[in-house]
């Protein structure tokens, strides 16, 4: 059950966590997909989300599983389950280990994508800005190439001299802030060289030497400078700005670098970019940009041919990339997180950094590309964060966040599964122990069994031989010895009895026998039982029994029995004065009476000692709820008698503390009962037991130094269902127990408690005698003198008789003046022993004569009969009468005895003889049931049970079986024997013979197919039970 | 001697019997089975009993002798022992066999040796009080006396 408990919270536990996983799992994977579809990986996600929602259908279903094979296969699958959620658990652990770490990845890259991102949109801006700008200046140069063809060229004489250049380019220059300072370098060819040297008053001077000392300290250095040798053409500088007048005369072709530009630019007709260096004078990165400027204008797709014709100098430009970038990056945001790096990367492999330093640490970079124009050049810009990226801590935190949920949840899996492992394991361990308790228990009933059993023989010799010492010739002091010894020894054969019956109800091996037996015989021989313990005492005993309760019932006597003495032992023990009742009622009695009755009956008791309210002891039973009478108790009775019976006595009653435990075997209120009362507590729990198995209920009520009640109801079956059978059955019996002579007789009864008077009452009605009670002697004498019919007795009251002396002895004397022969016997009614020693004194022989309680009817009857000189041949064939009514049972029965053992046989052949039987004998159940083989005319069978070869069980069997074909073979009309009438020799009754008693018991005996046991030195009376119930049963077969 | 003293001798033997407990009830109920029809009854069964015990005591003895006792052979000769002389009532017979019988179950050979010594005493004393007994009848009955029928008032 625990099991079940634990395992159902283990699942909802488990089934919670999955759902919460579920939605977790689905929730995210949901995002994904939306967010995933977006960064076209969708197909990758989807079918992950899939995947897992395939996965988590397989476990749950595992799991369904798994609930339901646990009903099937409790233990068998352990070991599997086991491992299987262990699997289960590794790959939970591992899958979402798995999961965290793509989580991680995954965000992080998503991270990394978008500083990328960032890094480059931002790089393009600064880029594309870069180049608007150097275009800018760049259109201004290309502006001023213009100016100069127009004004320099186109007019004669020129415009703009050195002076005026200049000057202009001065004022100009706010318009190109990136452009350091131009120059004008005009072409001129070697034929005109002279004529231009002359014009200008310079010679023209060749740069290489300066290109070899790049940094000129001062400008005197260039006055040493070589005039340029002789060329095919040159380009002299012949403008410039002020701050670089000194390259005026330079011809721009004799530098390497120069000139590669100067024919590049007039070739393609537009910007074209020197390699960055290295400015003279500032010591700073520059590119000098080189425009040609042409005589003409000239179509877009003139030939390079064309264009060198139509050359006529050359602007050039000093760009400060530098500055330019500084400038460009001031303006923009953020300039402090990202590194921009620009390069020329006209030669790949050497790229020439023309801005900016490696000081990022991020290994991230964007490269743009910059187009300045120059097809020639190509520039980049590459760009970097100045920091290293930082590390994804929300991806981190998420995925560490998901890992350490789902590791949660697994460990509060696996702590599901160990729970429920472990509590599997104690719920096994559990019922091993209980198993083992079980048999510890099974054990110890066995053992008790069989100790107390063993204990029995040999006591029951102690018992016999002290009873055989009491019969010699012993002292005073040695009779007392042996008197004790023998007391003794019946105590313990009791309690013996009384253990073993317990051990029987615990093995569940007690049966219910269902014999008719009369109810009121056996209170009398319970009341017989007490009577001497209850007069010396001083207790008055009673029993009252309902006119109601049928004389003859169907149930267990034996246990019937053994309950009342039990509840009225108990009574017996703690009772010191007062009384002890026993009323046994119909319950329909006790349901229906009225509430006035059950004042009166609280009102006065037997004794005249308070008694707790006995409707209490039986408040709480269910046959008294409102259900009860709807629903009556299951049982096998067609008629059943439910019977209420109630122990009432004035003990000291059952301490509250200790009401609970009454019924618990071995319990007793304090130790020292045990003590002072002896006993061992036992009875009663074996009482309720029994009261159990006669479909009833058992309850009481106790009131310390007040008294107790207990109170059973127990369901019988009507021996006589007919009430008027019965009726004339009961004056037949009562005719054979000599009680019909007192019939039609009349008593009077002078009691003032009614309910005394009542038991009174019912002792004298059952002797057929007619009652009248009185409360006091002066209405019974009125009565007497008055009445028309005869009084035949008067029924004293010793209470009465002796509480008031003198009218008792008017009363005795009007007696005695009545005539002898109309004058009624007066008897007492006493208790006590002294009383009626008392009494004997003064009794003559009209009376007073003394009935000693309790009151019983054949004591009644006998004294009664000893008085009134009635029916002297009472009993006297008592004694007589089982073997009487054996011989006429047992009389021309053929008989067969089977036993092995000679000595035996001879015995039980003379034992049955006598009775007037036939009988056969034979020493071996082989040669039993040779002889019951064919159709025989045997009546019975006694049957040894040990007996070397076939024992008494098997043969029986066989003779059973062998019956049981021919029986069948006879009601298919098959047997080609004569049929005989004798329906009954198909089962012929076989009664066990057993020296040992109470090791053949009843059932084992019933079990073989045996029809009762008779014990082996055979006593006539318990044969006489046997046989009788054997032929009753084999003739009702009969019929 | 005469027939009255004889009957009192009888009856005083047969209560000795009793009182020494070689005797117990079983005996009166066997007494009681014997009638006209069947006079001999009871010297029937005795002597009865005598074959089949000394028969048995011989088994018995045999048994015990072996060099591997079969205790369940010398359990079944004293259960056989054990149940005649209850049938007949003879009282300490019956009562050695018990305690023989415990020492069978316990395989304890010392003790069935003893036992089987007790058993044999018991058997011969309760023979030799048999025999007393039944001459005397038969003395009594050679008489022209009758038996006279037993007291029942001691159980």
């Amino acid at each position: 059950m625990s099991l079940l408990h634990v395992l159902g919270f283990g699942l909802k536990v488990g089934h919670l966590l999955w759902v919460l996983c579920c939605w977790v799992v689905s929730s995210i994977s949901k995002n994904w997909l939306v967010f995933g579809g977006e960064m076209t990986k969708a197909g990758f996600v989807g079918d992950g989300g899939k995947m897992s929602l395939n996965w988590l259908e397989k476990v749950l279903e595992n799991v369904y599983k798994i609930r339901h094979g646990h009903s099937n296969q409790q233990a068998g699958s352990k070991r599997f389950r086991t491992t299987w959620w262990r699997k289960l658990l590794f790959t939970w652990v591992i899958g979402w280990v798995i999961f965290s770490l793509w989580i991680l990845w995954y965000m992080s890259s998503q991270a990394a994508e978008k500083r990328r991102e960032t890094l480059g949109s931002m790089c393009d801006e600064r880029a594309r800005m870069l180049q608007d700008q150097f275009n800018v200046s760049m259109n201004h140069v290309q502006a001023m190439s213009i100016l100069i063809s127009t004004f320099h060229h186109d007019k004669e004489p020129s415009a703009i001299d050195q002076r005026t250049f200049a000057r202009y380019t001065e004022r100009t220059a706010f318009e190109r802030p990136l452009t350091s300072f131009v120059a004008y370098a005009v072409r001129v060819l070697h034929s005109d060289r002279e004529e231009f040297e002359k014009a200008q008053g310079w010679k023209i001077k060749r740069m290489d030497t300066l290109e070899k000392t790049p940094v000129p300290k001062d400008d005197s250095e260039l006055e040493g400078l070589e005039p340029s040798p002789v060329q095919e053409e040159y380009a002299p500088v012949i403008f410039a700005q002020d701050t670089i007048s000194h390259v005026v005369s330079l011809d721009m072709l004799s530098g390497k670098e120069d000139r590669k530009n100067v024919l590049r630019a007039r070739a393609s007709g537009k910007g074209v970019l020197t390699a960055p260096f290295r400015l003279i004078k500032t010591n700073s990165l520059g590119v000098i940009l080189t425009f040609a400027v042409y005589n003409k204008d000239l179509p877009p797709n003139a030939t390079p041919e064309e264009r060198i014709e139509a050359t006529d100098g050359y602007l050039g430009g000093v760009f400060h990339i530098e500055s330019l970038v500084e400038k460009l990056l001031q303006q923009l945001a953020s300039k402090q997180t990202i590194v921009v790096n620009v390069y020329d990367t006209t030669n790949c492999s050497h790229p020439i950094s023309m801005y900016g330093s490696d000081v990022s640490e991020d290994s991230l970079e964007h490269v743009s590309t910059l187009n300045f124009g120059d097809p020639f050049r190509k520039h980049e810009m590459r760009c970097r964060f100045k920091q290293k990226a930082p590390l994804p801590w929300l991806a981190i935190t998420t995925s560490f966040g998901i890992l350490v949920i789902a590791l949660l949840v697994g460990h509060i899996f696996q702590a599901t599964v160990n729970r429920i492992a472990k509590v599997e394991d104690d719920c096994h361990k559990m019922t091993e122990l209980k198993k083992r308790a079980e048999a510890a228990d099974e054990a110890k009933s066995q053992f008790l069994a069989t100790v107390s059993h063993e204990i029995r023989t040999p006591m029951n010799g102690v018992l016999g031989m002290l009873q055989m010492l009491m019969d010699t010739d012993l002292d005073e002091t040695q009779q007392d010895y042996v008197r004790t010894a023998q007391e003794s020894g019946k105590a313990l054969v009791s309690l013996i009895n009384e253990v073993l019956d317990q051990a029987k109800i615990e093995s569940g091996k007690i049966e219910i026998e269902a014999v008719q037996f009369d109810v009121r015989a056996i209170l009398d021989d319970v009341l017989s039982l007490f009577s001497g313990k209850s007069q010396e005492n001083g207790v008055e005993l009673a029993v009252f029994i309902s006119e109601h309760v049928p004389e003859i019932l169907i149930g267990d006597p034996g246990r019937f029995r053994q309950i009342i003495t039990n509840l009225m032992g108990n009574s017996i023990k703690f009772t010191e004065k007062g009384h002890i009742l026993v009323t046994v009622r119909l319950v329909d009695e006790v349901m229906n009476s009225t509430d006035a009755e059950k004042e009166s009956a609280t009102g006065s008791t037997l004794s005249g000692f308070p008694v707790p309210d006995r409707w209490l002891s039986w408040a709480k039973f269910r046959i008294f709820s409102h259900e009860g009478p709807a629903s009556p108790v299951p049982t096998s009775f067609s008629n059943p008698i439910n019977l209420i019976i109630s122990v009432e006595d004035t003990g000291i009653g059952i301490p509250p503390e200790a009401q609970s435990r009454v019924f618990t075997p071995f319990m007793q209120v304090r130790p020292s009962i045990s003590r002072t009362h002896g006993g061992t507590g036992i009875g009663l729990s074996i009482s309720k037991c029994l009261v159990g198995l006669m479909n009833g209920e058992i309850g009481f009520v106790s009131i310390p130094q007040l008294g107790s009640t207990f109170t059973f109801t127990a369901v019988f079956g009507d021996g006589c269902p007919i009430s008027k059978e019965c009726k004339s059955q009961q004056v037949k019996g009562r005719g054979d127990s000599g009680t019909s002579e007192f019939h039609g007789m009349k008593a009077l009864v002078v009691d003032s408690r009614s309910v005394r008077a009542d038991v009174s009452k019912y002792h004298i009605q059952r002797l057929g005698i007619h009652v009248e009670v009185f409360a006091d002697l002066n209405q019974c004498l009125h009565a007497i003198q008055s009445g028309n019919a005869r009084t035949d007795i008067v029924l004293l009251e010793w209470e009465i008789w002796d509480k008031n002396s003198g009218l008792s002895a008017i009363f005795l004397n009007k007696l005695r003046d009545m005539k002898p022969r109309v004058s009624p016997r007066l008897f007492l009614l006493s208790n006590s022993i002294s009383s009626s020693r008392i009494s004997a004194a003064t009794s003559d022989a009209t009376g007073p004569f003394v009935i000693m309680k309790p009151l019983r009817a054949s004591m009644l009857a006998a004294s009664l009969q000893r008085v009134m000189g009635v029916g002297n041949r009472i009993s006297c064939s008592n004694g007589e009468s089982p073997s009487l009514s054996l011989r006429s049972l047992l009389r021309g029965r053929k008989i067969l005895i089977v036993d092995d053992n000679k000595v035996n046989l001879r015995v039980a052949e003379g034992a049955l003889k006598k009775y007037g039987a036939d009988v056969v004998c034979t020493d071996s159940g082989e040669k039993a049931i040779a002889l019951l083989k064919a159709l025989h005319d045997f009546d019975a069978c006694f049957m040894d049970i040990q007996m070397p070869g076939m024992d008494g069980f098997e043969a029986t069997r066989r003779i059973r079986q062998m019956e049981q074909t021919l029986s069948e073979d006879f009601l298919l009309g098959e047997s080609t024997s004569e049929p005989r009438e004798n329906i009954s020799n198909f089962r012929l009754p076989i009664l066990a013979m057993t020296a040992d008693v109470i090791h053949a018991t009843h059932e084992e005996c019933t079990k073989y197919g045996m029809d009762g046991y008779v014990s082996k030195p055979f006593e006539a009376e318990q044969l006489f039970r046997e046989v009788s119930r054997c032929f009753q049963s084999s003739s009702n077969h009969n019929l | 001697m005469e027939v009255g003293q004889m009957q009192r001798r009888l009856a005083e033997f047969t209560k000795s019997m009793f009182m020494e407990g070689f005797l117990d009830g079983q005996f009166l109920q066997l007494q009681q089975l014997q009638d006209e029809s069947n006079p001999d009854f009871v010297v029937e069964v005795v002597s009865l009993f005598f074959q089949d015990s000394e028969k048995l005591l011989n088994d018995l003895t045999l048994a015990l002798d072996q060099q591997n006792v079969d205790f369940k052979r010398v359990d079944a000769h004293v259960h056989q022992l054990k149940g005649s002389s209850s049938s007949i009532g003879a009282q300490r017979v019956k009562n050695a066999c018990v305690v023989f019988r415990n020492f069978c179950e316990e395989q304890n050979l010392e003790g069935c040796m003893g036992c089987l010594q007790q058993v044999k005493q018991e058997f011969y004393l309760v023979k030799n009080k048999f025999d007393t007994l039944f001459t005397l009848e038969q003395q009594i009955v050679a008489a022209g006396g009758s038996i006279p029928a037993m007291e029942i008032t001691s159980f």
